[in-house]
């Protein structure tokens, strides 16, 4: 009985602890980016004095005044939007049309298209012989760059495939009967039934389109074709640049942080708008390919 | 249709390459769908596998794959005494074992602190925020870094609050600061989503273990010792083998981003390396001799991790 009690005290620290750490670990999350908030509706002034911690000093919304009154971020915000949509779509209709083709057993050659894309998952060739494919293809400076190399994902379309064979087969058997060709049984039975799946796929690949730097930074030139993430990264060179060359001109250094910093704010607020949406599809999104393969 | 397998075996090759047209033929709609597939894969992953050989070239813009001259393992040979590639190379390790050590660990700790939680609101906003930085892009999440390290950013304001520093300076010009910056930046980016696999599997865990051992008088970190933690040995050597063979990948986004002219002697990693050699000053067959280089090395750890795993838990895990 004793021993009882001397355990149930040590739970109620061990509860007690956890959530005092717990609740340390989520204020380490949240605070710096409400710090990030914070500055961004500061003054100049008030951002490099540092004196905008947990509330805006001065309050102003001049940084966003000057965000939205710069054309090329509103190009690029046009960009970004373009290249998630139309990936989106792309993406989803092209591993979903080629993940129904393989969610049939009895497909002949399917044994050696499962090996051709395991490999896929393994071996690659890397970031230089990946450019000059993308060159000799003329993608260079093409808006298409950011669509046609992102369409297909093995990975992907396995998750699908997967999800395609929990349909039941006697729903296709029945459209069958009726006279329904491959075609219209995948576009009016199966990707009606497989929605949720879909929306997985077409979340988490659209957060990546959006947040996507890389293919800009690679095979991008052009100003007008960059996406949000691409501006925000020269906004952030340049002013890294100016600061380092300029370390007394401590006022002209913070105008420009407090822009940099609005923009860092306008580029995730579509990402956090859909977080909520997101957030049904978190395990599945994670599981899904773990479990099965 | 056992039975038929074994007639299809007795048939001659003739006839079951035929049926095997037949067949073909008449799922024309299907095989349809699957070829755009096979030929992204064929164009966007083996053009570019067939293309590594110019690292044993000396590819010149003008070149074409075939008309390169060859120079077999001369790139190579440059490379081995090439001191800014080791330097990436050390730099690449020296951040990646410090996300090892603190990053494998991190997650594993978290999910038990998330999954002893009572269901419940907390629980809830626990992990929708410790989620949450994993959507942010590094492009993002540098810009902010930059910030809160500058001269009057939040660390030197909170360092100077608690009264450890006397005046502000930019963290992010101390280059012998960099590893920490990386390694710590991305432990906070990326704990609360690797959390998700391990508390997906210690879902699965049957509670009447945790019942049996309360009533045997276990306390709740002893539970979590013996049954919790020994229940997640296989998932946690899975992650461990993909994280070896991830020693050598570094981080492109987050390095182009972090990395300036004065951290820029710890900042460089074999990613970016590669990236500068090739793409900004054309050096093409040089820094794909260092990619692939590195990639061989990478599936050598892969199947060493693999065995030393193996041998730890009686199985194979991949």
């Amino acid at each position: 009985m004793e021993k009882r009690k001397k355990i149930l005290s040590g739970d109620r620290v061990f509860d007690t602890v956890n959530v005092i750490l717990l609740v340390l670990v989520t204020v380490i999350i949240v605070f710096p980016l409400w710090n990030v908030v914070v500055n961004s509706f500061s003054s100049a002034a008030a951002v490099a004095s540092g004196e905008s911690v947990f509330w805006p000093k001065e309050f102003s919304v001049d940084n966003y005044r000057a965000v939205f009154q710069d054309s090329s971020i509103w190009s690029a915000f046009l960009i970004s939007v373009l290249k998630t949509v139309i990936g989106v779509v792309c993406h989803v209709f092209f591993c979903s049309m080629v993940a129904y083709g393989m969610s049939k057993t009895y497909l002949r050659g399917r044994k050696l298209y499962t090996v051709m894309g395991v490999i896929t998952m393994f071996f690659s060739g890397g970031m230089i012989p990946t450019y000059l494919l993308i060159k000799s293809l003329g993608l260079l400076d093409n808006f298409m760059v950011y669509i046609i190399p992102a369409l297909f994902s093995y990975y992907d379309m396995v998750i699908l495939m997967n999800f395609f064979r929990q349909v039941p087969g006697s729903l296709e058997e029945s459209a069958k009967i009726d006279g329904a060709g491959t075609w219209r049984i995948f576009l009016t039975i199966i990707l009606p039934l497989s929605k949720p799946s879909l929306a997985t796929i077409a979340l988490f690949h659209g957060v990546s389109q959006w947040n996507d730097f890389m293919t800009a930074k690679l095979y991008v030139t052009n100003q007008a074709l960059y996406p949000l993430q691409m501006k925000l990264y020269e906004i952030i060179v340049q002013q890294q640049l100016s600061s380092m060359r300029n370390p007394t001109g401590v006022v002209v250094e913070s105008t420009a942080r407090g822009v940099q910093l609005a923009t860092i704010v306008v580029t995730t607020v579509p990402i956090l708008l859909i977080y909520p949406l997101l957030q049904k599809h978190f395990v599945s999104g994670m599981m899904l390919g773990a479990v099965k393969e | 249709m056992k039975k038929k397998g074994s007639k299809v075996q007795k048939q001659s090759l003739g006839i079951r390459t035929k049926q095997w047209f037949v067949d073909f033929k008449n799922q024309i709609p299907l095989q349809m769908m699957v070829l755009p597939g096979i030929i992204f894969m064929i164009v966007f992953n083996y053009i570019p596998i067939y293309g590594l050989k110019i690292a044993f070239q000396n590819y010149t813009v003008v070149d074409t794959l075939d008309s390169a001259q060859w120079v077999g393992f001369e790139n190579f040979r440059i490379i081995l005494s090439d001191k800014y590639f080791w330097q990436s190379v050390v730099n690449t390790l020296g951040i990646s074992l410090l996300k090892l050590a603190i990053g494998f660990i991190a997650p594993i700790i978290l999910a038990i602190m998330i999954y002893e939680l009572k269901d419940g609101p907390f629980k809830k906003i626990v992990q929708t925020i410790s989620y949450m930085p994993h959507f942010l892009s590094w492009i993002v999440l540098g810009g902010m870094l930059i910030t809160w390290l500058s001269t009057t950013g939040m660390f030197n304001q909170i360092l100077m609050g608690l009264g450890i520093i006397k005046e502000g300076k930019n963290i992010l010009l101390d280059a012998d600061k960099y590893w920490w910056i990386a390694v710590l930046s991305d432990v906070w980016k990326s704990t609360g989503w690797g959390t998700i696999l391990y508390l997906a599997t210690m879902a699965g865990i049957d509670p009447t273990y945790y019942e049996a051992a309360r009533i045997d008088g276990a306390s709740r970190l002893r539970q979590v010792w013996s049954i919790t933690i020994p229940l997640m040995k296989t998932i946690i050597s899975l992650n461990f083998i993909l994280t070896i063979s991830g020693l050598l990948n570094s981080n492109l986004d987050q390095t182009l981003v972090l990395m300036n002219t004065q951290n820029q002697a710890k900042a460089e990693v074999i990613n970016s390396y590669v990236y500068r050699m090739g793409l900004s000053q054309g050096d093409f067959s040089y820094a794909t001799a260092a990619g692939l280089g590195v990639s061989i090395v990478s599936v050598i750890l892969l199947v060493i991790a693999n065995k030393l795993t193996s041998k730890l838990n009686d199985q194979s895990v991949l």
